[in-house]
């Protein structure tokens, strides 16, 4: 496969002094998600502005534990998919969907889900770092488990793990509780990473994370996601070829031909869709002819 | 060119020898955008002139009352005789129903403009937060006359059941105690209240104004890691949006020391008296604005002392709304509002 059965980067904790990895046990949380990554398919998926069908009929199985990459140029709906995927679509004035995300089977818009039930198991990470800046380093790792109203004895333990889930730990350690805005802005997107780790989702969805990054930091950015493999199951988008090529297990296209909603062209494992994909398409833009 | 000074550049031969040459661009404006600046910059000095004569005005008509009284005696009394020889006048008994007045003012309004920005900016859709924006914008239109009228004729009497109870139950708290057998009507907090709501208007649009700028992308992380609107605005607006509560509140303490008619009408105009507690439920007290009105047109001397005491809520009033514009503006938030 790609980069990720090597694992050049696991050995981010041998200055510190723990001896395990640090997903070896989870800090408890009360009322949190299920333990475990967690099956996200789409079936059927379609989004509206407005009155404007951006998105049609899309269906994507998203593996438990694997890292999708969602590719294609820009306005072709990918975006637009991955709100849906956790319900951050709704929030738009006139925004509108039909068709099943079902999260381990069970569609997160059925009647009776909440929203924020839904956000807390599916996390999400932006585009532009967003920590919230009137709060410290650790606020901002706990901010997840205020907002979601969770419980947690051992909060150290939890701002430990997730910082070094994120790849930060080491970095901000000796200051946890200096300012989040402070940091540079790699390290502000590790912190939102870290951010949603907290809560310990099944799932974390990630809109073009490293586009506002240096190369070095989205170098740190992919380390981290691919230690997250078999954790939790990544849905990324991204504009950088390499990158999901790098990242990514499973890679979908999503294209839309003017005037038409974004449909999802070809998908499969990233290995074929980079080199021998069906799709003539596909091939075209994986090999930069277009996008 | 005569609008562009250019120096010579150097000849091409010459220029390694002597290196470079500094050279220094200055355009002269043109003759419009000379007029046009003389116009602003003129206006812009023409309000500082005007608040500066005011001061002036004030100080001199004052003088003849701060001769007489001393400037510290007519700071720290809470009398008001000149029927008596020498004139014992004091700003003191004034000065505190004013305070409190607008303190009481401020609790009402700060927390209702609180919510009403909230549910403009995060809790409506687009037609209804225009809606309630005109309506706010209406509220802040009404003339303080009417607002006085409508206290004194109409909401004075509504009032006076929650007076009754806050005594009953509260009394214990020295301000919300009342005397044996004393009218409720006319009370500091009655007009607290109306001012309040006089105030509201102006709390209410410099909050909303700092609520909208919160940055999506913050409200989106909040919502993304599950939490409810209610969470979202909890960790992200109301912090990012405290130096324009903070401010916004100072800006309307500001407008409520200085309300005239509401006062006027509603409050009795005898100086607080300081030494025993004071009652904030029972018919009594005087601000400097109502006093002032209510003794227009006496003699020289007594117009001086109100003139001093004019001087004195002009100082404090400049210097609350100074700081509010202090505040909004270091504020994180304040950065683009306008005051």
């Amino acid at each position: 496969m790609t980069l990720a059965s090597e694992r050049p980067f696991a050995m981010s904790l041998s200055s510190t002094t723990i001896e395990e990895p640090p997903s070896a046990h989870r800090v408890p949380i009360v009322g949190g998600p299920p333990p475990g990554a967690a099956t996200l398919e789409a079936k059927g998926a379609c989004a509206w502005f407005g009155e404007r069908l951006v998105l049609e009929g899309v269906d994507l199985v998203m593996p438990a534990g694997q890292v999708t990459a969602l590719i294609g140029p820009s306005g072709c709906g990918k975006s637009t998919f991955l709100r849906l995927l956790n319900r951050m679509h709704e929030l738009i004035p006139g925004a509108a969907l039909d068709g099943e995300i079902l999260l381990d089977g069970e569609d997160i818009y059925a009647t009776g889900t909440r929203a924020q039930q839904v956000r807390m198991r599916i996390g999400m990470v932006f585009q532009k770092p967003n920590p919230f800046p009137a709060m410290s380093i650790r606020e901002n790792v706990l901010a997840g488990l205020k907002l979601a109203r969770l419980k947690c004895d051992a909060k150290d333990d939890l701002v430990e793990q997730s910082l070094i889930r994120a790849g930060l730990w080491k970095e901000v350690r000796d200051r946890l509780d200096s300012p989040g805005g402070a940091l540079s802005g790699g390290q502000q997107q590790r912190l939102c990473i870290a951010r949603s780790l907290a809560v310990q989702p099944n799932v974390l969805l990630m809109d073009e994370p490293c586009s506002a990054l240096d190369p070095t930091s989205t170098r740190r950015v992919e380390e981290t996601i691919d230690e997250l493999r078999g954790e939790v199951t990544v849905v990324i988008v991204t504009h950088n070829m390499q990158q999901a090529n790098r990242v990514s297990d499973i890679c979908a296209f999503f294209l839309a031909a003017e005037n038409q909603p974004g449909v999802v062209v070809e998908q499969g494992p990233t290995a074929k869709m980079f080199s021998t994909p069906e799709d003539p398409r596909t091939l075209d833009y994986v090999q930069g002819r277009f996008g | 060119m005569p609008d562009t000074a250019v120096a010579d550049p150097p000849a091409p031969g010459e220029s390694r020898s002597t290196g470079p040459t500094r050279r220094v661009v200055t355009e002269v404006p043109s003759v419009v955008d000379r007029r046009f600046n003389a116009i602003t910059l003129g206006s812009g000095i023409a309000v500082l002139v005007l608040l500066v004569l005011v001061g002036i005005f004030l100080l001199i008509q004052s003088s003849e009352a701060l001769s007489e009284s001393g400037i510290l005696r007519f700071l720290t009394r809470t009398e008001w005789r000149t029927d008596v020889q020498p004139p014992r006048i004091g700003v003191m008994g004034l000065l505190a129903g004013t305070v409190l007045v607008a303190l009481v003012g401020i609790v009402v309004a700060v927390p209702l403009s609180i919510f009403t920005a909230l549910a403009i900016t995060e809790y409506s859709t687009a037609r209804r937060r225009r809606w309630l924006i005109g309506v706010v914008d209406l509220l802040a239109a009404v003339p303080s006359l009417l607002f006085g009228l409508w206290g004194f004729l109409y909401l004075s009497d509504k009032i006076i059941p929650i007076s009754t109870w806050l005594t009953q139950n509260l009394g214990f708290i020295p301000i919300f105690s009342t005397q044996e057998n004393a009218s409720l009507t006319g009370s500091i907090f009655i007009a607290g209240i109306v001012v309040g709501l006089m105030v509201l208007p102006i709390i209410t649009s410099v909050t909303r104004e700092v609520f909208s700028q919160t940055p999506p992308g913050e409200k989106e992380a909040a919502l993304a890691l599950g939490g409810t609107r209610w969470g979202m605005i909890r960790s992200v607006v109301l912090p990012y949006g405290r130096g324009g509560i903070i401010g916004g509140s100072m800006l309307g303490l500001g407008r409520a020391l200085g309300e005239t008619i509401a006062v006027a009408l509603l409050l009795p105009q005898v100086p607080q008296r300081i030494g025993d507690s004071i009652h904030i439920l029972q018919n009594g007290g005087a601000t400097v604005s109502g006093f002032i009105a209510n003794r227009a047109g006496a003699d020289s001397f007594t117009v001086s002392g109100l003139m001093a005491a004019g001087l004195v809520l002009f100082i404090i009033t400049l210097a609350t709304n100074m700081v509010a514009s202090v505040v909004v503006a270091r504020s994180r938030s304040g950065v683009g509002v306008e005051l």
